[in-house]
């Protein structure tokens, strides 16, 4: 069993927990994620290792509530435990020999871009940090960002926080006036990181993504998580998550993504009405 | 006087009509009476062509005279000195083409049906045997074993018994291979597998799920941790796709992924944490166990058109003849020779059809099995929803690529010693189909057997030194 041993409401939809899991958290490295089972009758889910303690031997993860299982893990709190924790998986974000990064998160995907950020920022390579939300009361992990960047650009879709408008603009704003990127790292919503691969595309700025499709066991043996890059087929869990950016098919991805939707639309539906049944 | 009856007891089973809709057991296994009068269908061979058929050399004869005298403990206790699952085993071997095939009673009529006993044995074992197995004395020695597939779970028993610490790691959250998350409730119950890993548990071994060798810790680390010896029973892999156009679309799934869903995250019960596609047309594109098993998931799960879609004849059909025979039973279409080419979309990216051609079988290739080769004009397209991809496997590199001096062969599969599964670094051995790449049960459970007796051996004379 894994302990949750802190638990945090960053915004009203996105939740950090720190975690009990030695093993994990003697490994971990930012890019990677793991998988959890919040209890013995539920779903698989993968989230991305936002930070870990080698010494405490806890990992902490933060996740947006968007259906029925991110529901139920958030109805638990300190003390209580999670049935499995395994990782970490998938490979490491790549940071070596990078000298001058931007760093584009988009909502909860800044909780997956916060650790590479912060290596990155520790290994000595300037980083800019553009991270963009759709409203002021979603913004997370600002001061964390602030502190491991030389640059951080805050965007909102509704301009009350930051600056109004999408992070492709102000990374845009940021090649235009002449930033020199070895390389942009983007990680949010898929339609996002397809329009910032687009837009480096035309600058020809190397670009690494970091994907999330739909996974089960994450140690390769399902292909559930296979993604088109390049044309070839990837399994996400073993070969990525981090891929080129320019060779994504994102279409692809958005589609399987949405496979299941009916069904999930249904068991958050129930999951709230345990809720509420619990409540009363 | 032995029965001369020139066929096998029938086994009795759930109506298909009936069993096609829920997934409890299919085969209900022989009553006592049943069992003994099949026994009596033994002749007591001298020569016992029988055992040279069975992979690990269960004394068949010796097995089955107890039983015609209706000692089941008895003959469950000699089957237990060669096999430490036969409960499984007796399920899921392809009899036919192993201990049955050489039996003489098959020369004129229908072998003994040596599996059914083996299973009926077993039950009753585990039915009536109530005494928890002595935890044997510590000798101090530590072996990992990764993977608790039966290779994993065979080796680990063995060890424990002759005093071993054994710790098994598994990457999944339930341990068992694909004894859990592939084959399916109705074919093997999974009680059964539990009761052979709390046995396990019962003699000292200890089982660490969610732990991924080479990811969250690797052979080397383990080793140097004070482990003397590691084995490998990692399984086949990863699922192969054909590599044809539309494999992406939604709703096609590889069949690990289907049955994973199914059978480990229970994706068949009311109200699953873990959704399913229920389609109502499936093809599933291959001819194996594991194929069977997932058209027959698919049909359980409500689908009306199931077919197998599988490139050459019946002849050639992998699969064991009683999974091909029940899933016919259950409504399974087989499309034999027939090839998918392509996989169109439906107006909302969800699988909407597959386009196939007809093949006919040529020249015999390499592997002896006439290649199949396709009919001209013959394309069509078949009204599907739903396309579980049963093609095979091929090796996942994490192991390898995280174990310096492991070798492998130019596939992916790990190099090991065939009869002692010694590999190319001290210390580390390796069976099942991480090895042979996807084969069965039995020859995984044996393998397991003989990296045990092996790294017994070594322990011990590494000591002696
Ligand atoms: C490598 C990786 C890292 C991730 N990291 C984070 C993270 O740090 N924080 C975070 O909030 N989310 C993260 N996610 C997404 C997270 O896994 C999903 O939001 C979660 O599984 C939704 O579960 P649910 O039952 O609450 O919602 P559901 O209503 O079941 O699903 C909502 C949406 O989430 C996606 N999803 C559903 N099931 C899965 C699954 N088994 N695997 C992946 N995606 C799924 C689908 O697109 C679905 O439409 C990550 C995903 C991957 C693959
Ligand atoms: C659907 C299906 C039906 C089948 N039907 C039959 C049948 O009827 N008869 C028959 O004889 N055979 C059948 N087989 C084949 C048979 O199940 C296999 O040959 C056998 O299970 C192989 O055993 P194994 O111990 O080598 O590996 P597996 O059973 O595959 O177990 C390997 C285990 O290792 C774990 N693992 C992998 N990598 C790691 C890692 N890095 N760290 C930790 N753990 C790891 C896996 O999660 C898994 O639990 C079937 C197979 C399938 C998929
Ligand atoms: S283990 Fe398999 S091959 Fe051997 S006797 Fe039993 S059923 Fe036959
Ligand atoms: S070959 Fe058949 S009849 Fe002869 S001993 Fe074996 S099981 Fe009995
Ligand atoms: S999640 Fe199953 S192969 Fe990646
Ligand atoms: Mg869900």
């Amino acid at each position: 069993m894994f302990k949750i041993v802190k638990k945090k409401e960053l915004n009203p939809t996105v939740t950090l927990m720190e975690i009990e899991a030695p093993l994990v958290a003697k490994k971990a490295e930012p890019g990677q994620f793991i998988i959890l089972r919040a209890d013995a009758a539920g779903e698989r889910i993968p989230l991305t290792i936002a930070d870990f303690d080698r010494d405490k031997g806890t990992v902490t993860i933060i996740y947006q509530i968007v259906g029925a299982t991110t529901k139920h893990l958030n109805s638990l709190n300190v003390g209580d435990s999670l049935t499995d924790f395994v990782g970490p998986l998938g490979q490491a974000t790549h940071t070596e020999g990078l000298k001058k990064v931007a760093v584009v998160g988009g909502g909860v995907g800044c909780a997956i871009a916060y650790p590479v950020t912060k290596k990155l920022h520790n290994l000595g390579c300037e980083v800019h940090a553009i991270v963009g939300f759709r409203s002021k009361d979603l913004l997370i992990l600002e001061d964390e960002f602030r502190a491991a960047s030389n640059k951080l650009v805050i965007m909102s879709d509704d301009g009350s926080v930051g600056e109004k408008g999408l992070v492709t603009d102000a990374l845009k704003k940021l090649i235009d006036s002449g930033e020199q990127y070895d390389e942009v790292i983007a990680i949010g919503p898929l339609v996002m990181m397809k329009f910032v691969a687009k837009l480096t595309k035309e600058y020809g700025i190397k670009t690494v993504v970091s994907m999330n499709p739909i996974m089960i066991d994450g140690t390769g043996m399902c292909g559930g998580c296979r993604l088109s890059v390049g044309g070839e087929m990837k399994f996400a869990c073993v070969d990525g998550p981090d891929f080129d950016g320019h060779l994504v098919d994102f279409d692809e991805a958005m589609e399987r993504a949405s496979m299941y939707k009916d069904f999930e639309k249904h068991a958050y539906d129930a999951e709230c009405n345990l809720f509420q049944k619990e409540v009363k | 006087m032995p029965n001369m009856s020139p066929k096998k007891n029938e086994m009795p089973t759930q109506a298909p009509d009936v069993r096609n809709k829920n997934f409890k057991e299919v085969a209900l296994g022989y009553m006592p009476e049943t069992a003994i009068d099949e026994a009596k269908r033994c002749l007591n061979c001298k020569h016992k062509p029988c055992v040279a058929g069975c992979p690990v050399k269960i004394h068949i004869p010796a097995f089955i005279e107890k039983m015609a005298q209706g000692d089941f403990e008895g003959a469950y206790e000699i089957i237990a000195q060669s096999s430490s699952l036969p409960a499984v085993c007796g399920r899921v071997c392809p009899q036919e083409t192993q201990c049955e095939q050489k039996c003489v009673r098959g020369i004129k009529g229908e072998p003994v049906a040596i599996g059914r006993l083996e299973r009926f044995a077993a039950d009753y074992h585990n039915a009536n045997c109530k005494t928890a197995p002595q935890k044997p004395e510590s000798n101090g020695h530590k072996v990992a074993v990764i993977g608790s597939g039966p290779s994993g779970l065979t080796c680990a028993g063995d060890l424990a018994k002759a005093g071993y610490e054994v710790t098994v790691f598994e990457a999944l959250h339930l341990a068992g291979g694909v004894l859990v998350y592939g084959i399916p409730e109705f074919r093997l119950p999974k009680a059964i597998v539990q009761k052979e890993i709390d046995t396990l548990k019962e003699l000292g071994v200890t089982v660490e799920t969610n732990v991924v060798i080479g990811k969250s810790t690797s052979i080397d680390e383990l080793m140097e941790s004070g482990f003397e010896a590691v084995f490998i029973g990692s399984g086949a892999g990863l699922p192969r796709f054909m590599g044809i156009p539309g494999e992406n679309l939604k709703g096609v799934y590889s069949a690990n992924e289907f049955l994973t869903r199914v059978n480990l995250m229970k994706a068949y019960k009311d109200e699953p944490s873990t959704p399913i596609m229920h389609a109502s047309k499936v093809a599933v594109v291959g001819g194996g166990n594991v194929a069977m098993d997932a058209a027959r998931c698919a049909k359980r799960l409500g689908a009306k058109d199931v077919y197998i879609v599988y490139r050459r004849s019946m002849e050639e059909l992998p699969a064991r003849a009683e999974e091909v025979e029940h899933a016919q039973e259950e409504g399974i279409i087989f499309k034999l020779l027939t090839n998918p080419t392509e996989i169109l979309p439906d107006e909302n990216r969800f699988v909407g059809g597959m386009k196939c051609v007809e093949m006919e079988l040529g020249e015999p290739d390499a592997s002896g099995r006439r290649r199949p080769v396709v009919k001209e004009g013959s394309e069509f397209v078949l009204d599907v929803d739903c396309v579980i991809m049963s093609i095979g496997t091929s090796p996942n590199p994490l192991i390898k690529s995280t174990t310096e001096g492991l070798a492998v062969h130019k596939w992916g599969g790990i190099i090991a010693d065939e009869e002692t599964g010694k590999t190319s670094r001290e210390g580390v051995y390796a069976g099942g189909d991480a090895v042979t790449g996807a084969a069965t049960v039995i020859l995984a459970m044996g393998a397991g057997k003989d990296a045990a007796k092996a790294i017994d051996e070594y322990i011990q004379s590494k000591n002696k030194e």
